[in-house]
């Protein structure tokens, strides 16, 4: 049984992906049925194994192919961390997706890659190999394609097209550098020191860099961020799926995953690799929030400002001490929870009150109340305001910058703390104290159906929790304390 | 080669007996062609598989024809290469004649007396039994006759629809084929003369690095790889493969160049690996990322869908000469690296399944549109979104994206490259995979539009027909999945060569 | 037969390596499509005749049957894809009316 758990949990999105595939347009029940059965049955399963795991076991499925090439499905502690989250908005996204597409058409193939994508993010978390890592990073580049393109308008074509440019190269980065490291030391399973040291150091770092690059694509380090703005041309449900449940988090938890289970952080350190990525970070880190600053279109403020906050993961990760890990872990879940709020009311105001434009959200607060008031504790969060989630994010990085001896990393979080507030706090100025223009007044956008609202309410209030509840024991903080204290204390 | 003898009567000549059987059938009764093809399908698939199950059983059979032993009488050698060549062709053909079976053999009054429509189930056939005697000879002669019969049904196939352009494509392919024919014919004769007999194996035990047997080693390859389409041989291809009809494609195509590059690979891995040099194996090397980087470069230039994949069929055919500098190579610390021979075999099957899938694709594209012009393609995931998802798969295979055989012969022999420190092959690989996607997309991304639906026309197109190339498009990418059985098959009778390196 | 000197066979040999020299260059060097078949057939007399000396290397025993039995079904082979382009040939001229390539014909790429 525990063997199979992890399959499961696989299937628990695969099986919906493939049978809805071969649905029909008209089987809309069976089609809503199926993803949200399945993503209710992750989520049961995935309570069965927080409580085990946190007692200790570790599930493992090992699936060989030729020799030295063999999927391992694992979970530990930290896949626990990822699929938890994305299992938790896939959810949430499913319902509001269905709301938010109503009627339009296409909407099997939508769904179908939906949880495929899904299946793939949950296969990415519970890798215990780089190549089985490698596998669903492919698997979700391809089935996030079609959502990427899913109006099949020229924007989204082109947005496509980007999107390949950038991770298709990214990911022959990637599969470069596992095989060069494989077919030196042979397969690597994370969290099984490999002998890296049968490779010259400077053939190491050139792994590491190809390492980076391959997966610094998906998780938008500058410069390679471009496809995340001009994917803004998805529908909103696809946007959330980017940002905040699947790929850009898969690039930051790939990230990890490099930097604690196959290099380590002795190792990183000898090499001094840690320091350049930690630079690089918060150069994405600042750059991600100056565009964010230009941007006049809500949904690519938002996209500039993950580029930006995705890059506190990587950036908690390569500071490597204690707490800046920590501080990195928990900002994977918080930053998920208020990104996809974020992006949720960005897609009502989109759908119902036509909004788009920055500079249209005058005085929407008073008439989309709900709506407003999640949008406004998402971003609250996102600036760092207590007690919501991003506080505890940013407390805990700049503990670990203090304790890494790394000082200026301060500043970094200081000047990127300012830059969001200036970039979100005149939306939230907007969207509460201006008057609307007269055209807007006559206009009057309602917020149904409960579907819709009901995602971004939950979110908004699971940011707010997990802020102000970060000390018990059930939130994210204790688990990426528990994370690391087992396996990255020295 | 080192079979164990069975004491077995040749049913395996049933393999190539039934399929001539058929086409002589078909030639003769044409109307009887529906029943035929639904039981030359169904039987001889089920042989290959029963053949492929006694060779894992056995490990290698090698069965004298009327009991006489070479080098007298002449030898069946099955080992897993062989079986698992003709399971996929079974496949492959099986698929294909459904696909074509109510293309050519419809009822309707007129349909059937068109030169396509009376000459193709025979010709598919007669290709069959080709494939199947080339696959079980063991004999240098023997493949010379299987490959000829193999040429001539193939550029029947080119020919069939009769426009001036696929003539000339015919023509242009028989010419080059003929051309390799004999300069393999020679190489047989140099060897005859030079070993006194043409059996395989015995060649193999008495052969050394003498002149002769280099020459002929040469002579041989260079006749074969014009019939392979290698660069820079692979003008005749193109147009041959995108001019004649799609299921006529798909065979050609996903078949027809992976016989001659067998009979490479047996020449150089079992017969005479001592003969190979240092030089002769980089060459191939060389000519096939030539024929990567080009193949590629001119099948993103293309307008027309199937000569997009016919482009990538030279593209693709390039990888399997890798396998010639890349074998061997292994280190201590990973064995495995030495997977190269069985990386590019594998390559070999998976293209064979997905471009199958691919041309049938092509062909219903054409079906509902009367076209295949690429820009043509809008909407077509919406109207046929089972064929665009079956070229979608077919395509992940052609990439080498995981989880398909496409990947795992990709990585098999990118770890060949890094562990041998044969970093440049690695560079053409992943640039062929980048140039893949570039030429793949295409298709897909007009395929993906909603522009201008309303007054596109898309003719109906039963969902039968397009499960077919999704099955096969599905089995390239099990290939992947269940990599450990094909790879443990091709390790019976797998020659030492292929795990040493050729010298 | 047995009495037959070797240098025969060396004689035969040469003559084939001769004729596919010369069927080689009539492949090659024409471009009308009946010559470059009779060019072809030219080389498959010259690869016959070689491989049938090979037929004198062990004198003692006579000759060796096996490259006679080949050289047959190679002139079957031979003779069926001679027929089958011939075939294809004519009808491209009825088509065309060049029994040319149409990259090779005088007219261009038509």
């Amino acid at each position: 049984m525990s063997a199979l758990l992890p399959l499961t949990i696989l299937l628990s999105s695969l099986i919906p992906a493939v049978v809805t595939f071969f649905l029909s347009e008209r089987n809309v029940y069976l089609r809503n049925g199926l993803s949200l059965g399945g993503a209710v049955v992750k989520l049961v399963l995935l309570a069965i194994m927080l409580s085990e795991v946190a007692r200790g076991a570790i599930y493992e499925l090992r699936f060989d192919l030729v020799p030295g090439l063999f999927l391992l499905l694992r979970v530990d502690d930290l896949s626990l961390l990822f699929v938890t989250l994305s299992g938790f908005l896939w959810l949430l996204t499913t319902i509001y997706a269905i709301a938010y597409f109503g009627k339009s058409a296409h909407l099997t193939r939508f769904f179908g890659f939906f949880s495929l994508c899904v299946a793939a993010t949950t296969g990415i978390a519970l890798s215990g190999t780089l190549i089985t890592f490698f596998l669903f990073y492919e698997l979700l580049t391809l089935s996030t394609w079609p959502l990427v393109v899913h109006k099949g308008d020229a924007k989204s074509l082109r947005a496509g097209r980007v999107y390949l440019a950038f991770t298709m190269p990214g990911a022959a980065a990637l599969l470069v550098a596992i095989i060069w490291l494989e077919s030196a030391v042979g397969p690597v399973e994370f969290r099984v020191a490999a002998p890296l040291h049968d490779l010259g150091d400077w053939s190491l770092r050139a792994i590491f860099a190809l390492f980076i690059l391959g997966i610094g694509v998906k998780s938008a380090l500058v410069p390679l961020h471009g496809w995340l703005p001009a994917a803004m041309a998805a529908p909103a449900p696809v946007s959330a799926l980017l940002h905040a449940v699947a790929v850009v988090k898969a690039g930051a938890f790939g990230i990890v995953r490099i930097v604690y289970d196959v290099f380590g952080i002795g190792l990183l350190q000898q090499l001094t690799l840690g320091l350049p990525l930690a630079i690089l970070a918060s150069i994405t880190i600042i750059y991600g929030s100056i565009r964010a600053l230009q941007q006049t279109d809500i949904k690519r403020r938002l996209a500039y400002s993950t580029v930006s906050q995705v890059s506190y993961i990587v950036l908690g990760t390569a500071l490597a001490g204690p707490f800046a890990t920590i501080g990195g872990l928990i900002h994977l879940v918080h930053q998920g929870l208020m990104k996809i709020t974020l992006f949720f009311c960005a897609g009502i105001f989109a759908e119902r009150a036509q909004i788009t434009r920055i500079d249209e959200l005058d005085g929407i607060g008073p008439r989309m109340p709900w709506t407003a008031l999640c949008f406004s504790i998402g971003a609250m969060g996102m600036i760092g305001i207590p007690p919501i989630a991003g506080f505890v994010s940013k407390w805990y990085l700049g503990i670990g910058a203090l304790q890494a001896g790394q000082h200026w990393v301060i500043g970094v979080l200081t000047v990127s703390s300012l830059l969001n507030a200036l970039y979100f706090l005149p939306l939230l100025y907007r969207i509460w104290f201006r008057t609307p223009s007269d055209a807007a007044q006559a206009a009057a956008p309602r917020e149904y159906p409960v579907a819709l609202i009901a995602p971004p309410v939950l979110t908004a209030i699971a940011a707010l929790a997990t802020g102000l509840l970060a000390g018990s024991s059930l939130s994210p903080l204790s688990w990426a304390t528990l994370i690391v204290e087992r396996s990255y204390l020295p | 080669m080192a079979f164990f003898e069975a004491s077995e009567g040749p049913w395996p000549a049933l393999l190539i007996g039934v399929p001539l059987l058929a086409a002589f059938t078909a030639i003769v009764t044409w109307r009887a062609a529906r029943l035929l093809i639904w039981s030359g399908a169904a039987v001889v698939p089920v042989l290959s598989v029963v053949l492929l199950a006694r060779v894992i059983h056995a490990g290698g059979l090698r069965l004298p024809i009327g009991g006489w032993a070479p080098p007298l009488g002449i030898a069946f050698a099955v080992d897993g290469l062989s079986a698992g060549f003709i399971v996929v062709t079974g496949l492959v053909m099986a698929g294909v004649l459904l696909f074509a079976l109510p293309q050519f053999t419809a009822s309707a009054p007129g349909a059937a007396e068109s030169r396509a429509g009376y000459a193709f189930v025979p010709l598919v056939f007669l290709a069959w039994a080709a494939l199947n005697a080339l696959f079980l000879s063991g004999d240098l002669f023997n493949l010379y006759v299987a490959l000829e019969l193999l040429t001539l049904s193939a550029v029947a196939l080119v020919a069939i629809d009769g426009r001036s352009g696929t003539i000339a494509a015919a023509i242009r392919y028989a010419l080059f084929g003929l051309f390799g024919s004999l300069a393999y014919l020679l190489g047989a004769a140099l060897l005859y003369a030079v070993h006194g007999t043409l059996d395989m194996a015995l060649i193999a035990e008495r052969a050394t690095a003498d002149g002769a047997t280099v020459i002929a080693g040469a002579l041989m390859t260079a006749g074969l790889a014009a019939k392979t389409a290698l660069f820079p041989f692979h003008a005749w291809l193109p147009p041959a493969h995108s001019g004649a009809p799609a299921p006529a494609s798909a065979i050609l195509s996903g078949l027809v160049p992976k016989a001659s590059f067998y009979i490479i690979v047996r020449i150089w891995f079992d017969v005479m690996p001592q003969a190979a040099g240092t030089i002769m194996p980089v060459l191939l090397g060389v000519l096939g990322s030539c024929a990567i980087i080009y193949g590629s470069v001119l099948a993103i230039r293309q307008e027309q869908l199937k000569l997009v994949i016919a482009y990538s069929t030279v593209a693709q055919l390039g990888y399997l000469f890798l396998i010639f500098p890349l074998a061997g190579g292994g280190g201590e610390p990973q064995p495995w690296a030495a997977g190269a021979w069985t990386g590019g075999i594998i390559h070999a099957f998976s293209h064979a399944l997905a471009k199958a899938a691919m041309f049938l694709c092509a062909g219903l594209f054409m079906e509902a549109l009367g076209h295949d012009r690429i820009a043509g393609l809008r909407g077509a995931a919406h109207h046929l979104p089972l064929t665009v998802f079956a070229f979608a798969l077919a395509g992940v295979s052609l990439m080498g994206l995981p989880p398909s055989g496409g990947f795992t012969a990709k990585y098999l022999l990118l770890t060949a490259s890094f562990a041998g420190g044969q970093i440049g092959w690695a560079i053409v690989i992943m640039v062929g995979g980048l140039l893949a996607a570039l030429y793949l997309f295409r298709p897909l991304t007009y395929a993906f539009t909603r522009r201008g639906l309303e007054e596109r026309e898309f003719a109906r197109v039963p969902r039968p027909r397009q499960v077919i190339p999704l099955l096969l498009a599905g089995l390239s990418i099990l290939l992947g999945i269940a990599s450990a059985a094909p790879y443990d098959i091709l390790q019976i009778g797998r020659p030492h060569a292929a795990v040493e390196g050729l010298e | 037969m047995t009495e037959m000197p070797v240098s025969s066979a060396q004689l035969f040999g040469l003559c084939g390596a001769a004729l596919i020299g010369i069927g080689l260059y009539g492949f090659i060097a024409h471009r009308h499509l009946l010559r470059r078949l009779v060019g072809f057939n030219v080389i498959g007399s010259g690869v016959f005749l070689l491989f049938g000396s090979t037929g004198y290397r062990r004198v003692e025993l006579g000759a060796d049957p096996v490259p006679q039995a080949l050289v047959i079904t190679g002139v079957v082979v031979a003779v069926s894809a001679t027929a089958l382009l011939v075939a294809l040939i004519i009808r491209l001229a009825q088509l065309t009316g060049s029994a040319r390539l149409p990259e090779e014909s005088p007219g261009g790429g038509r």
